[in-house]
């Protein structure tokens, strides 16, 4: 059993976060002394020496008022602008960022690699290299939280939330889930294994996962009949999905929508929500038929069409935070 | 007077006899006393809830109750101290007797309508012991959707009926205070003469009125689902879960005002009163309180900074959120300079007052941390949170409502609490506290998910010592139980001014008559001019 009282930094960002936390310990530090310290001082060297004191009365002072109204805003405006920044770097994931797919459920986490791997309640990720989680739940709301990462992002049902981090220390740290979501919230945790490159290759290479993602969306793909009507020559009824990956797509209501990961799950499972520009509203909805983790190797096989076939860390992916 | 002797003098307390002279007593002072022991009651219910978990949490294997159990106790010790306790608390109690007796009023603006709050409360809380009683409900006292909506199987539907029904009390409450103090100011109390602690309770009114219809129409919403499958926020049924948490937040940030304003409406009183000095920065601290409930509702999202809200939501929300720091700390400079160059007395409400400067202090600044953006991902939904707010709503309110029990206590029962007893108690739980919420702050930093009923080895030792101050603290907190009772019987008399205090409150007999003054006074000095109640004067500063 081993105790500590400060958690380890391995990401990126923790030693980020960490300096800003002591930005904001000195600070708090800094007038805990001082309140106390006056109270303190106020009340020996003023305690009452008969019950018939009648001290002058002090009615206030507008330049003090200023002072501690000033000061206090200006250090929290500091606070504010420092902490919106590291907020951006954590949410923003560089462009070369391993894809990684979360499916939570109540109570595990099912995690899957473009290369097909998958894993229940572990993830393996190389060291020094940017990792996004694209997320989504099929029950409750729960977290997912990396303590020695610094990095929480809640994993919502019916959407995808992202997150990034870029392990800087190989070793073994908790995974837990941060939002209650119901009798064993507690038990739904594992393990994020961070290795050094080479480690991860060979682990990759262990198993035998038999396809990647995006050829098991492939098979997916085919068994739904979804090719009968989205052709790859662009005859079909329903839009060709040829380099749809990233572009914009004109909408019947005239409007336009940045085809991401979002965008493509809406029209599996609610395909009358966005109607493309040009074609009737002919495609049945999904839900059901497919789960939750069909449909994101569904959404990688997308991908894998371009616009730059088989690379999920394209330059036209998702742009940061246009979630 | 014209009576001779105290015993014989016609109080409110001896004005009527019998069980219905009580529950259909339209006397503000009465139903104070009513809600008095109903939410002394709520608190010692929660407080059995709060031993339970700090006691499973003394091992990391979750081996003295099952998961199932362990997550309906939290819930109930939420729904319970906050719904039942807390926003009830000190302006139900402490509020509804004295609100009128420091403006000089006769009764609050509805006496039938503050009656009937109190019962509404009551019907509340009946639905959320029926609850609890039946089987418990496991949702956090936030009711979380879609767990809480098509999810949990526990008894959500009465739970969520008892804090809409008891939301009604709140909402009354908050309209007679507001309607009362426009209303019913006695000839010569202008606004900038009241005490302040009427002005805390004006604004807390504020939110009372236009913050708490939003949890009303929340729960309503929640029950439509649940019960009815309506789709609102479950994605399965096309509804979205985070518009549950916006609502949610809307009314429950503004509600943690709702709690900590009385309460810093009663440190200003203890403050002046054992200082024997006028509030520095009166109109500073009147306007930080209204201030601090305008300002509460322009934060709600900084709950929601990891739920898939878009980043510039979390930035305006970070951003708003620092501003509410601002009326706080003016507050907390004022008190402090107030001490300059008074006559300090140690008494138990003052020891109460530094206690709840200090805390309140730690607990703002630790607001500070969850309000950074960069800080806040990681510290979210951790036991940091549990602890910052532990602070400000135990730290922060039930100190300010324990020091201004015993403040008021000569004047609402006639007779002194034993004073050395009292500062002993004071003690017990500012040490007590401590050593059970510090180590949450460290516990929550190294990643101590809250609502964790089994944990990791790692945590244990700090768990060990959180536990070890809650049976400190539990100690502290029934002693004043004790000989608040003791009191009763044998507490030496009072008199009518045992502080030397100015409120008008102080200007009747303790415990006051029915119609509080013999005659309405007439205000001719500003709050806290000391110069009248000290009889043989020593100056000093």
């Amino acid at each position: 059993m081993s105790f500590r009282l400060f958690p380890v930094e391995a990401s990126s960002i923790s030693a980020e976060v960490d300096q800003l936390l002591f930005f904001l310990l000195a600070v708090a530090a800094f007038f805990t002394v001082v309140i106390f310290a006056a109270i303190l001082f106020f009340a020996i060297r003023y305690r009452r020496r008969s019950d018939n004191e009648l001290p002058r009365p002090i009615h206030g002072s507008i330049p003090l008022e200023i002072v501690w109204s000033v000061i206090p805003f200006g250090l929290s405006m500091v606070m504010f602008t420092w902490g919106a920044s590291v907020f951006f770097r954590e949410r923003r994931p560089p462009d070369n960022a391993l894809p990684i797919y979360v499916v939570a459920k109540q109570w595990m986490w099912k995690l899957q690699h473009p290369e097909g791997q998958r894993e229940i309640n572990e993830l393996h990720i190389p060291v020094g290299r940017p990792v996004k989680l694209t997320m989504t739940s099929e029950d409750v709301i729960h977290s997912f939280f990396v303590p020695a990462f610094r990095t929480k992002q809640d994993v919502v049902p019916g959407r995808y939330t992202t997150t990034w981090f870029t392990a800087i220390k190989p070793g073994k740290y908790h995974l837990f889930c941060a939002e209650y979501c119901g009798n064993n919230h507690s038990g739904m945790g594992g393990w994020i294994y961070v290795m050094e490159p080479q480690d991860y290759e060979a682990w990759l290479s262990g198993g035998t996962p038999g396809a990647t993602l995006a050829e098991n969306g492939q098979k997916l793909f085919e068994n739904l009949a979804c090719a009968n009507c989205h052709k790859s020559d662009g005859t079909g009824r329903c839009p060709d999905l040829t380099g749809l990956f990233g572009k914009d797509v004109k909408l019947a209501d005239g409007s336009t929508v940045k085809a991401d990961e979002g965008y493509i799950r809406e029209s599996i499972l609610r395909p009358e929500a966005k109607i493309v520009a040009g074609y009737q509203p002919s495609m049945p909805t999904f839900q059901g038929l497919v789960t939750e983790e069909g449909v994101l190797q569904l959404i990688e096989y997308v991908k894998s069409l371009g616009p730059n076939p088989g690379a999920g860390q394209a330059e036209g992916l998702a742009a940061p935070g246009s979630r | 007077m014209t009576t001779a002797v105290a015993e014989e003098r016609e109080t409110y307390l001896n004005a009527g006899h019998g069980v219905k002279s009580w529950l259909l007593t339209k006397d503000h002072k009465r139903i104070g006393l009513l809600y008095l022991f109903t939410i002394t009651f709520f608190f010692f219910i929660g407080g059995v809830f709060a031993t339970l978990i700090r006691l499973e949490l003394l091992s990391p294997h979750g081996n003295l109750v099952s998961s199932e159990t362990y997550n309906k106790l939290f819930t109930m010790h939420g729904v319970v101290m906050v719904f039942f306790f807390l926003i009830p608390s000190i302006p139900a109690t402490l509020g509804n007797f004295f609100l009128p007796l420091m403006i000089g009023a006769r009764d609050l603006a509805f006496p039938r309508i503050n009656l009937l709050s109190w019962y509404l409360l009551v019907i509340g809380g009946l639905f959320a012991i029926f609850a609890m009683v039946a089987g418990g409900v496991d949702t956090g006292w936030t009711f979380y959707t879609p767990y809480s909506t098509s999810y949990s199987n526990t008894w959500v539907i009465a739970t969520a009926l008892g804090i809409f029904v008891a939301g009604f009390s709140s909402i009354l409450t908050g309209l007679n205070f507001i309607v009362t103090v426009h209303r019913m100011r006695c000839p010569g109390m202008t606004w900038f003469r009241m005490p302040l602690f009427v002005w805390a309770h004006y604004a807390t009114a504020l939110i009372q009125v236009l913050g708490t219809p939003v949890l009303a129409v929340t729960l309503v919403l929640v029950l439509c689902e649940r019960m009815f499958h309506i789709g609102i926020f479950d994605p399965a049924l096309g509804g979205d879960p985070v518009l549950f948490q916006h609502l949610f937040w809307f009314y429950s940030h503004p509600a943690v005002y709702i709690m900590i304003l009385p309460a810093m409406g009663v440190i200003s009183e203890l403050v002046s009163t054992f200082s024997r000095k006028a509030i520095f920065g009166y109109g500073f601290v009147a306007f930080s309180s209204v201030a601090i409930a305008v300002l509460g509702f322009l934060v709600w999202g900084h709950h929601l900074f990891v739920s898939g809200q878009s980043l510039f939501a979390g930035m305006v929300f970070s951003f708003l959120s620092y501003f509410v720091a601002i009326p706080s700390a003016i507050k907390v400079f004022n008190w402090t300079a107030t001490l300059y160059k008074g006559s300090i007395s140690y008494a138990t409400p003052m020891l109460y007052a530094f206690g709840f400067i200090g805390l309140f202090t730690i607990g703002g600044l630790t607001g500070l941390f969850v309000a950074c953006l960069g800080i806040d991902v990681h510290v979210t939904d951790t036991y940091f949170v549990v602890a910052h707010f532990h602070y400000i709503m135990v730290g922060g309110a039930i100190m300010g409502y324990l020091g201004g029990l015993h403040y008021w206590w000569p004047k609402i029962t006639g007779r002194m609490y034993p004073e050395g007893w009292a500062k002993l108690s004071a003690l017990v739980i500012f040490l007590g506290f401590n050593l059970t919420f510090f180590p949450q702050f460290i516990l929550g930093y190294l990643g101590m998910p809250r609502r964790y009923h089994v944990y990791p080895d790692e945590f244990q030792v700090l768990h060990v010592l959180s536990t070890a101050g809650a049976s400190v603290l539990a100690v502290g907190y029934l002693m004043p139980l004790i000989y608040f009772m003791w009191s009763l019987k044998y507490g030496a008399i009072a008199g009518r001014n045992p502080w030397k205090a100015t409120g008008l409150e102080w200007q009747t007999d303790s415990p006051p008559p029915v119609h509080n003054f013999d005659e309405i006074p007439i205000v001719t000095r500003e709050a806290y001019d000391y110069s009248g109640t000290v009889g043989q004067e020593v100056q000093v500063g």
